[in-house]
């Protein structure tokens, strides 16, 4: 293998790391866990996702998750202030983040402690350190580097001191800038990932820029590679199991503001608030190349109501938000429950209540995704659980919308909009588009609100329509829109609009059952747990557990079929990333327990005695602990009779 | 030779006469005397004179009597949610810019639960025709001070008479940087009002036209003094904007020339409360509109849609024949 750069390893020998060209150990693996940590602002992110790519590139299932700090630029060296991104690589699919770290880069050792002290590093992980704070002016960080570092190698982590900066600096004049192409290099080396894949990946990621940037970061890339070559006596290699077909790579936002434009949706209008923002970034950079625009509006209530506007006229539009803007909209969205105007909302939760955890990923929306706004306002409550489900529930939102002139809202969260996972990448299909706008005259005698006895459906007048001419209002109406004061029509008005989510529920197929479709535990689950849930639920039917999961996409109306799957286990429970009281506590009991909310739902539907098991962490719940709780549940289950 | 060509069906087609009745609809419910009877008329006088297609013309409201509007239009009418009249028309009109869109709000509706979306419309001046009609009083919920009442209005909410000094929409609307057309009319003088009403509807941008209108219920006598002294309306005339009539000139004899491109005139007008200036206050006709820049004006095809798509999965498409490129030292971006 080439490298850009070919000269000796740094003078002083670093602990780990040997001068001399050492033999090579390479052990190859199934999986591994990767972490690239920094302060902000260093390119760790930058790192981690493009080594992610790198090894989608190879062929390997990958799936990464970003490391955020709440503040946009934490102080420097802050325990609290890591920012990084963590890469899953696996031989085969990886469904999820997984749980603790294997690797960790990390740029200076407070980044680091915080880390270590939630928890996110495999006992003896292997960590590669940046080294130059030992040397540091100030005598407290050189202390304080020392101090940190000695504990890390008593407490059994394989630490690997690098002088990253310093091997940066001979290359470039801002090593500072530039180290995280280094790290990149050091690791493509480390998990054998190739080069030349590498290079491209890099003058894909700055291709925007001019050809210095890219060539001086193909040179850090190289000087990284030749660095770990040179001085690391150990590698790995997680064999690709190769996919066939072209795969998309991708966060979760980016592919609902692809499934945005594919829909055929052409107004996006939004309020910045994290962590959905960043799907209207990529629609601002890309709709108008598909004729779309997105309006950012001066609140979220005035985006909800400027696409309502504009699906009133005619064009299905679309609103994204998260916790906060979503409360803020519920009037308007009960506006177009009343007026039965499409509307596609995207809520991607973050931790709530009010201004909660913006940055951290939690499912704590769905009641309010169902009941939000006052009076009965039944609206389709849909919810993607992968990154590829996040493009396609977008296009089913818009054509159920459109459909059942009903509100969507799709829910995904802060843990799904920044991961990435490849996915087989999309087949365009016109039936995906929105019809054109029906600009025909409105026969004879037709009414707006013509709602059918059987399923509540009526059909649309879009301004424009000659003859179809009536005032949508907010207010009880009847069939001619005109206000209802009278008893009658309004209950056969909102039995119309409840009777829609009924002949939508009848087009829908059973949710499928993973794992066998009887047994001892049934676990239920919605949203972005799906991969951690069916991965532990693999791994303890490989030990013979009698377990399986379901995951419901359609959180209202909720999927047929539910009841007679839950009929065949002996116990049911949801696992969700929301609040559910804990048994153990002094004062809950079967009279106060709040449960979660899937759970809710479904012991009030189908009278099941669900129990559930939830974590508000902030972040993806992992494999692992699902795998532990699950099998202390089944251990403390009597044996069959 | 009396075939006629289809151009000229389609010219007959737009020639279509439509009578005041064609844009009717229902006997409104507002209270005898309320001066958003005098707009309607205004209103339905201006749709016959523009011969505007009533499927093409639609009317957008909040909450409020005034909101009522559009049920008594035969056209297109969208009775929303109190405050929201402004982006929902927006909306309306970023999609279907081929639709006459019209805003009617109070000034509840505008000036306190929708301000901020009032503050906003006039930035992002869009082709739309908005009426305040100020009434200086909640309704329809029957007596409470709105940001517009005169000091010391008595009513349920401020029983001793209300301590704030009104808010003057004139002002705080030719204060937004992006203003193109703010007029002042009265309920009382049809004439005027229809004049105003019509210039508003000409304007391409946000038009924006305060009406002082008159609430027998609530606010019976507060607008007396105007009514009954012609010279204390000031009537605000230009070539640039609106000429009087001789009729009325003999009875508004208190006439002002006003430039409307003269911003810092019109502000000073606007801060006058007595007399009340009627007529346009500002009126550039070169403000761009936010919708010339947001809107394309391409053919959203399928093929432009699978088109751009496909460019994009592009930019993100890991092939699976990409390791086997390897030996290249092409450090472009694969091709697609």
């Amino acid at each position: 293998m080439d490298t850009v750069v070919s000269r000796p390893p740094a003078a002083q020998a670093v602990a780990g790391a040997r001068p001399d060209m050492p033999a090579r150990k390479v052990i190859t693996l199934r999986e591994h866990i990767v972490e690239i940590i920094s302060d902000s602002g260093e390119g760790a992110q930058r790192c981690g996702q493009s080594l992610g790519a790198i090894a989608a590139r190879m062929g390997n299932g990958v799936w990464t998750t970003e490391i955020i700090p709440a503040e946009i630029r934490p102080p420097a060296r802050s325990v609290a202030g890591a920012s990084g991104n963590r890469i899953r690589i696996g031989a085969g699919p990886v469904t999820n983040g997984g749980d603790e770290t294997d690797l960790v880069v990390a740029f200076n050792e407070q980044v680091l402690l915080g880390r270590v002290r939630a928890n996110e590093l495999k006992p003896g992980c292997i960590v590669l350190l940046e080294s130059m704070w030992r040397q540091n002016a100030d005598a407290q960080i050189a202390a304080a580097y020392v101090e940190s570092h000695d504990k890390l190698v008593a407490a059994g982590y394989r630490v690997i001191e690098i002088p990253m900066e310093q091997e940066c600096k001979a290359l470039v004049a801002d090593a500072r800038r530039g180290k995280n192409m280094f790290a990149l290099g050091m690791l493509c080396r480390l998990y054998s990932l190739d080069l030349q894949i590498a290079r491209e990946q890099i003058a894909l990621t700055f291709g925007k820029k001019d050809d210095s940037v890219v060539r001086t970061n193909v040179m850090l890339l190289g000087a990284g590679h030749a660095w770990a070559e040179a001085n690391l006596d150990f590698g790995f290699r997680i064999p690709a199991e190769r996919v066939t077909m072209p795969q998309l790579v991708v966060n979760g936002n980016t592919a609902l503001a692809l499934g945005v434009m594919a829909s055929g949706m052409e107004i996006c209008a939004m309020y910045p608030i994290t962590p959905a923002t960043s799907a209207s970034h990529y629609l601002s950079d890309v709709f108008e190349k598909v004729g779309g625009l997105v309006h950012q509006a001066e609140d979220e209530i005035a985006a909800c109501a400027f696409a309502i506007g504009a699906s009133y006229a005619g064009k299905c539009a679309v609103t994204i938000t998260s916790g906060p803007g979503y409360s803020l909209k519920q009037e308007a969205i009960g506006l177009a429950v009343m007026g039965e105007i499409p509307l596609v909302v995207v809520n991607v939760q973050r931790g709530g209540p009010s201004t909660g955890q913006p940055t951290k990923a939690e499912q704590g929306d769905l009641m309010a995704a169902i009941f939000g706004s006052h009076g009965d306002a039944p609206k389709v409550v849909i919810a993607p659980s992968t990154i590829e489900d996040c493009f396609y529930s977008i296009i089913t939102a818009r054509r159920i919308a459109e459909t059942f002139r009903m509100v969507v809202v799709v829910l995904t969260d802060g843990g799904l909009a920044t991961s990435q996972q490849p996915f087989t990448r999309p087949q365009f299909s016109e039936s995906w588009l929105a019809p054109p706008i029906d600009q025909s005259p409105v026969p004879e005698g037709a009414r707006p609100y013509a709602w059918d006895p059987d399923t509540g459906l009526a059909p649309r007048f879009v301004p424009g329509r000659p003859g179809g001419m009536h005032t949508l209002t907010g207010l009880a109406h009847d069939r001619d829109s005109h206000v209802a004061y009278d008893a009658q029509i309004n209950e056969e008005s909102i039995r119309a609009r409840s009777l829609k989510l009924a002949a939508l529920q009848t087009t829908l197929k059973p949710a499928p059952i993973f794992g066998a479709d009887e047994g001892d535990l049934l676990v239920i689950g919605w949203g972005s747990t799906r991969g951690a849930i069916e991965e532990a639920v693999q791994s303890l039917r490989e030990e013979g557990r009698r377990v399986s999961s379901m995951h419901l996409q359609f959180l209202q109306p909720l999927q047929g079929g539910i009841n007679q799957a839950m009929q065949r286990f002996r116990k049911v429970m949801t696992i969700e990333a929301n609040w559910s009281d804990r048994p153990e506590d002094a004062l809950i009991d079967a009279d106060n327990r709040r449960y979660s909310a899937l759970a809710t739902l479904l012991r009030a539907r189908y009278l099941v005695d669900v129990d559930c098991w939830s974590e508000v962490r902030g972040q993806p719940i992992k494999p692992g602990t699902i795998k532990r709780m699950l099998a202390a549940r089944l251990d403390a289950m009597q044996p069959r009779v | 030779m009396n075939m006629m060509t289809a151009t000229e069906c389609l010219l007959e087609m737009y020639d279509e006469r439509h009578e005041l009745e064609d844009y009717q609809s229902g006997v409104p419910r507002w209270c005898t005397g309320c001066g958003d009877n005098a707009i309607l008329a205004a209103v339905q006088r201006l749709c016959r004179d523009e011969g505007l297609r009533p499927e093409k013309t639609v009317f957008v409201s909040g909450i409020g009597c005034s909101s009522r509007f559009p049920h008594y239009m035969n056209t297109y009418g969208f009775h929303g949610i109190h405050g929201r009249a402004l982006p929902v028309a927006e909306g309306v009109k970023m999609a279907r810019p081929d639709l006459d869109v019209f805003v009617n709000t109070g000034d509840g509706d505008c000036c306190s639960i929708g301000a901020a979306h009032w503050i906003h419309a006039l930035r992002y001046n869009m082709n739309l025709t908005v009426f305040l009609h100020d009434n200086q009083i909640y309704g329809l919920t029957k007596k409470q001070a709105s940001p517009t009442s005169p000091l010391g209005t008595r009513s349920n909410t401020t029983p001793r008479g209300s301590v704030l000094e009104a808010l003057n929409p004139l002002t705080v609307t030719l204060g937004v940087q992006n203003v193109s057309f703010v007029a002042q009319a009265v309920d009382w003088v049809p004439e005027l009002l229809y004049d105003i009403v019509k210039a508003a509807y000409h304007h391409r941008g946000l038009s924006f036209v305060r009406i002082v209108q008159r609430c027998p219920e609530w606010m019976p006598k507060l607008h007396d003094p105007w009514l009954h002294d012609p010279s204390r309306v000031q009537v605000l005339h230009h070539a640039r904007g609106l000429a009087l009539s001789s009729g009325l000139g003999r009875v508004y004899r208190n006439q002002r020339e006003h430039d409307p491109l003269d911003l810092d005139a019109a502000r000073r007008i606007a801060s006058t409360l007595d007399p009340i200036p009627v007529g346009i206050l500002y009126h550039d006709p070169e403000v761009p509109c936010y919708e010339d820049f947001k809107r394309s004006d391409v053919l959203r095809s399928a093929s432009l849609i699978r088109s751009g798509l496909q460019e994009q999965f592009d930019k993100f498409t890991v092939w699976p024949a990409a390791s086997k490129t390897a030996t290249t030292d092409n450090l472009a971006p694969e091709a697609a």
